[in-house]
């Protein structure tokens, strides 16, 4: 019967940053009717919550699908140094010609854990309030949550 | 169909070591969790289970039914006790989120008769759980 189970690992880590949601695209006029309060010059804030999602065998030595103390450095690199306590308009530079929405943003965080070695990244869902989440899971046809 | 969920919690403790690996290799390993004298946790199980409501009650399940079943099933069984040394299931098993997920669907799957066991996830804490579901379940759902 385990077989024919599936186990995945999740893990939610948070981080603070600003952005402001504006689109060289479209006019002044524009960009304040689509984006609202998010179009603000100065930018705004939230603490984010980024939920990862891995899937592998259970190792039976450890009982682990990945050790969390290779995750969570991994994610620490990867993203949180990066992305904590700053801009994302300014200081990542994947968001200089992208609107930084959380859609965005949780494709850009699993680009950059896809390569995680030890187990097989499923989705990442990122929150930007408690009130709104997002979910990408790349190509993996089970990733989406149900 | 439709996915109903029922959340329970419960308190443990545990540790995690391998008697295979040497004492240096657990600490490496396990960290903080290869304590000998182990450490706690407030577990919180989200039971849930897929099917069509009946016409005439309206339910998957009788949400009472699948309360007694935890509460049988997982409470009885793991609240408050020591997973290492209380939980026979875990026998031998380090006991992970991973891996006490695993028992507990192995327990509940088939205890559940009416509507079908779709998922389990278990939070060890707010940042750290395991979900166990039947292999292609979400491929499935999505088509």
């Amino acid at each position: 019967m385990t077989g024919a189970l599936k186990i995945e690992l999740g893990r939610r880590y948070r981080f603070s940053a600003s952005h402001r949601l504006h689109s060289p695209h479209l006019s002044e006029e524009e960009n304040c009717r689509v984006f609202g309060k998010c179009n603000n010059p100065y930018g705004h804030g939230h603490n984010y919550v980024v939920e990862v999602s891995v899937s592998g065998e259970v190792d039976p030595a450890t009982g682990m699908i990945a050790n969390l103390t290779d995750l969570d450095s991994f994610v620490e690199r990867q993203v949180l140094e990066e992305f904590d306590h700053k801009s994302l308009n300014e200081d990542v530079p994947a968001f200089r010609d992208k609107v930084p929405t959380t859609e965005n943003l949780c494709i850009e965080i699993f680009k950059r854990l896809k390569s995680f070695p030890t187990a097989k990244l499923e989705r990442i869902r990122v929150q930007e309030t408690g009130n709104n989440s997002f979910e990408y899971a790349g190509d993996n046809r089970e990733g989406n949550q149900s | 169909m439709v996915l109903l969920t029922r959340k329970i919690e419960f308190a443990a403790s545990h540790l995690y070591h391998n008697p295979n690996f040497s004492a240096e290799e657990n600490r490496r390993i396990f960290g903080k969790c290869n304590n000998p004298h182990g450490h706690g946790h407030n577990y919180t199980l989200e039971v849930t289970v897929e099917g069509e409501p009946d016409p005439v009650t309206g339910m998957v399940l009788d949400l009472k039914e699948l309360k007694d079943i935890l509460e049988r099933e997982i409470m009885q069984r793991m609240d408050h006790r020591h997973l290492n040394y209380e939980v026979a299931e875990l026998a031998g098993q380090i006991p992970t989120c991973e891996n006490i997920a695993r028992i507990i669907w192995q327990l509940l799957e088939p205890k559940i008769t009416q509507g079908r066991l779709h998922r389990v996830r278990l939070y060890e804490s707010p940042d750290l759980f395991a979900d166990c579901y039947r292999n292609g379940a979400r491929a499935a759902r999505k088509s």
